[in-house]
């Protein structure tokens, strides 16, 4: 069965006998693989500040990318131009990585399949939603965020969507397409009072329907959120330094297992055993409560795909079980040199992009401590339960990650909150030091943007409640 | 030369036309932005070629303003349908959003008309077989700097070229190009000695091929930084002063240039509002940011508006002395455009540095070392932990303890933290080691004290 919502080569202005010829010039017989990357993309951003929107901003585009792979060499070329010369000279840039004549015979390829999952069937496409729908959206965040408390001085907010549609064509004759819409609604508050100000902010989205933003009155929800942090941060005292218990909340914070073992387990770093988790497969790098995933196929969320950007379909892919270390996420030229399973994490920012092995969405699964035994549990530490980014050092597994929302836990309560804090640990260790996990395992409500190699792309996080009995928390009060 | 580019180039009366299809729809003024370009990359490993990539790419924006209501676009397909769709899509847009009072394009007699040769672009063409010899050569200096340089992510060299044009609705034409040469290696370090792997790297990037450094010197270097890592140890927690190298020095500057961009500062998202005038370092701290520096990484003869590039004093004998404006901020703060329109392809325009730097001082980094009797020298950071509203700054570092004037051994996994007011307001020694490896260029820095947090 075909999806109707699957895209056509027709789609791009392009026939399969293009398409055959190009792949037939670039898989010669010195290249192991070749693909071509079709892409095209509506994005739309409105932004509000100030109390009126005044910024819309509208991008139509598509490109195609080739690569052809030998061994561990890779040659790429794109162009925005899809005419057969355009995609003839990408071809043979691909091809001269194997330093072999041009092919001369086509590749033959059925005709587009769609990918065998649905995770994101949309009954309207967010790119038909009027401008003054989403104009209309930013206003009510406004009217909630000032609404909210007296002291917010200033709303600022926008609405993003993206409406990308791909296909992949590759040398096995394989030919898979999809169509992956995407949004996001971001509200950030400043709060004032006297000399004191602070910032909150709040959003999320993901691969889901305008009317998402309206059920359980999810995009007041967000308003008040932002509004609520950048109140509460008014009163923040500065974060304690030195090393200390913490206690992480559920949902964002999962940002820690894809800063601080994510990366470190993408297969191209283990290839070339850069990572602090080379050769480390089979051993504990986790205390015995930890089983984490990165799970491309959870219907509408942000992270997810019905296929990675090789039409590989997305799958769940367990990293750590019960803290042993249990595979690496791949794309398809790092499995095969590894010879380990293809596991759909193949990804790439656009048609300009190569593909790397890059995560979904990455969580721990739920364990059996009641969260407020979690927090009753530590005498004098940190309890985190929002974040700004984070990053790594994959090599030496340094990682970090800066709290936004926190608060000093003493004699097992929660007090005061605190700001600045960011807090600083090794990956192939942080992770022995979780000593309770929390039945309340809550997603991130969609807005993770990884970085790798210059590329952004969508993902997910997740955690429960946990306790790490040891970390080093960089503030500026030894109290 | 600049402006013979600009009345010959193909994409001036494509971009002219827009104007006039837009103007016939009602927009009472617009401007177009028009990049193309090309580029050839490779990366090898261990030798081989790893991956070698090629592009050409172009893009056009377009911004409409129908009275005081304003919208962009953008596009990479150059067909006359799909131009003529962006022009009616855009100006469709512009209409759905509200009226904004300080909207619209630079009066017409700011635009620039001095067209500058600032020396960025090179003719010259690197054949893919010579760029894996010079990625080649940098990583294999940097594997046989050391017997522990054990492995490598590899070494990339890349080339490209560039063409901007932008025209508006007051008749101005501007056009400029440009290239970019860039080499670079990562080693990873290893010792029976320790346990785990240390990455760092090196680069050169440059306007002109011929003032690229040599591969051997970009691998060397690149070598040295990942060995003075091996080892690395905790500190406990205290207060000590604190020495920035160039590097990380340079990402100080970084952030007093998002706190002057006119932007944080009207929509109130900056720790220095209200600040100009006012003694923001001490006295022998100047900052410029100069957009016309022969062959700059920042340097354009025109910004995203069209007015011209200048000189801009940012902090002068330690005095904050001017804001990073464009035409809009500026009007929000009742100031005049600085000339730091920077804008992507389609979007409206923002602020941005193009060539910032901290006057160097006298001192050397030797010197500046030698100065402190126990302290941390800080060569990475890592990590966001920076509010650009308060100030309030945490990040992950790495670095150096340093003990009675000498290097005494790494350091990793800690913080270091402060409050950006403070921070300027403590420097305490300007290095005199000025280079431009960025846009944001800054010599070694000496702050008083910061908390660094560890065991």
């Amino acid at each position: 069965m075909e999806r109707s919502a699957s895209p056509q080569l027709s789609d791009f202005s392009l026939q399969e006998r293009d398409v055959q010829h190009a792949l037939g010039r670039a898989k010669t017989r010195d290249i192991d693989y070749a693909d071509i990357y079709f892409e095209s993309n509506i994005s739309e951003s409105v932004s509000m500040e100030e109390g009126i929107v005044k910024r819309a901003v509208k991008h139509v585009g598509q490109g195609a990318g080739v690569r052809a792979t030998a061994g561990e060499k890779t040659g790429f070329a794109y162009s925005d131009d899809l005419s057969q010369e355009d995609l003839a000279i990408a071809a043979d840039t691909a091809r001269y990585i194997a330093q072999s004549p041009q092919g001369e015979e086509p590749i033959a390829v059925t005709h587009c399949l769609a990918p065998t999952q649905d995770l994101y069937p949309l009954k309207q496409p967010i790119s038909e939603i009027a401008t003054k729908e989403r104009v209309a959206l930013l206003y009510l965040i406004d009217r909630v965020a000032r609404g909210y408390d007296p002291r917010i001085s200033k709303v600022m907010a926008s609405f993003s969507t993206e409406q990308k549609a791909v296909i992949v064509a590759n040398s096995d004759g394989q030919i898979v397409g999809d169509i992956q819409p995407l949004s996001r609604l971001q509200v950030t508050c400043i709060a004032e009072e006297g000399q004191n100000h602070q910032v909150g902010s709040y959003g999320g989205g993901g691969r889901v329907e305008f009317s998402y933003y309206f059920e359980n009155d999810r995009a007041e929800e967000f308003a008040r959120e932002a509004a609520r942090q950048a109140i509460l941060n008014l009163q923040a005292v500065d974060a304690p330094a030195g090393v200390m218990p913490v206690v992480l909340g559920g949902g964002w914070p999962g940002i820690l297992l894809h800063e601080a073992i994510g990366h470190g387990l993408e297969a191209d770093f283990n290839r070339r055993k850069t990572s602090a988790f080379s050769d480390m497969i089979g051993q504990r790098v986790a205390s015995d409560v930890c089983t984490i995933v990165d799970d491309g196929t959870l219907p509408f969320r942000r992270g997810s795909l019905n296929m990675d950007d090789e039409g590989t379909p997305t799958s769940q892919t367990v990293l750590i079980e019960k803290g042993v270390l249990r595979g690496y996420i791949t794309d398809r030229l790092n499995a095969k040199l590894l010879g380990i399973p293809l596991t759909g994490n193949g990804r790439r920012e656009d048609f300009r992009s190569i593909v790397l092995p890059r995560m979904t969405n990455t969580f721990m699964l739920a364990g059996e401590s009641d969260p407020d035994d979690i927090i009753r549990s530590v005498k004098k530490g940190l309890y985190a339960v929002s974040f700004g980014g984070g990053q790594v050092d994959i090599t030496n597994g340094k990682f970090v990650f800066s709290a936004s929302e926190a608060y000093l836990i003493e004699d097992g309560k929660v007090t005061r909150p605190v700001k600045g804090a960011t807090l600083i640990g090794s990956g192939p260790d942080i992770l022995k030091e979780v000593s309770m996990v929390g039945h309340d395992l809550k997603l991130d409500e969609g807005i993770g943007t990884c970085g790798k190699e210059g590329q952004s792309v969508p993902v997910g996080v997740g955690l429960p409640t946990l306790r790490i009995d040891e970390i080093t928390v960089g503030g500026t009060n030894v109290g | 030369m600049t402006t013979a580019l600009t009345k010959d180039h193909p994409f001036a009366s494509m971009a002219t036309e827009m104007l006039a299809h837009a103007r016939s729809l009602g927009a009472t003024e617009a401007d177009v932005l028009v990049a193309e370009g090309d580029s050839v990359s490779v990366q090898v490993r261990l030798s081989a070629v790893d991956r070698l990539s090629k592009a050409r790419e172009k893009s056009l924006g377009l911004r409409v303003f129908f009275g005081k209501r304003s919208a962009s676009a953008s596009t990479s397909d150059f067909s006359k349908e799909s131009v003529a769709r962006l022009v009616t899509d855009t100006c469709a847009l512009a209409k759905e959003v509200a009226e904004d009072e300080f909207s619209g394009l630079p009066e017409a007699e700011s635009m620039t008309q001095d067209f500058p040769d600032l020396q960025l672009f090179d003719t010259t063409n690197l054949s893919v077989e010579q760029e894996i010899d010079l990625a080649r050569r940098a990583e294999t200096a940097a594997l046989d700097a050391d017997a522990r340089i054990t492995n490598s992510e590899g070494a990339e060299c890349s080339a490209s070229h560039g063409t901007v044009l932008l025209a508006n609705h007051h008749g101005f034409i501007g056009a400029h190009q440009s290239s970019t040469y860039s080499l670079s290696t990562s080693p990873i370090a290893k010792d029976p000695e320790h346990d785990g792997m240390q990455r760092d790297s090196w680069y050169t990037v440059k306007r002109k091929y011929e003032a690229l450094e040599s591969p051997e010197s970009v691998g060397k270097e690149a070598a040295r930084r990942a060995l003075r890592r091996l080892g690395g140890r905790k500190i406990s927690t205290q207060q000590v002063p604190v020495v920035f190298d160039q590097e990380t020095a340079q990402s100080l500057l970084g952030h007093l240039a998002s706190a002057v961009s006119g932007y944080s500062l009207y929509k109130g998202a900056s720790f220095l509002i209200g600040q100009l005038g006012k003694r923001l370092a001490p006295e022998f701290v100047t900052v410029y940011d100069d957009g016309r520096m022969p062959g700059g990484l920042g340097s354009r003869p025109f910004d995203g508006e069209g007015l011209a590039t200048r000189k801009t004093g940012v902090i002068e004998n330690g005095l904050l002395t001017s804001y990073l404006l464009d035409t809009y901020s500026g009007r929000k703060l009742g100031m005049s455009s600085t000339g730091n329109a920077s804008r992507g392809v389609g979007d409206s325009p923002s602020v941005g540095p193009t060539n910032l730097y901290l006057v160097p001082g006298s001192v050397s980094p030797a010197d500046i070392i030698g100065s402190v009797k126990r302290g941390l020298y800080v060569t990475e950071l890592i990590g966001f932990g920076v509010n650009m509203l308060t100030g309030d700054y945490s990040r992950g570092a790495a670095g150096f303890w340093i003990e009675n004037g000498e290097l005494a051994y790494p350091v990793e996994e800690i913080t270091i933290a402060g409050n950006l007011k403070q921070i300027f307001a403590d420097i305490e020694v300007v290095g005199d080691d000025l280079e431009f490896r960025h846009r944001v260029a800054c010599p070694t820095l000496k702050i008083r004290e910061m908390m660094v947090a560890g065991n």
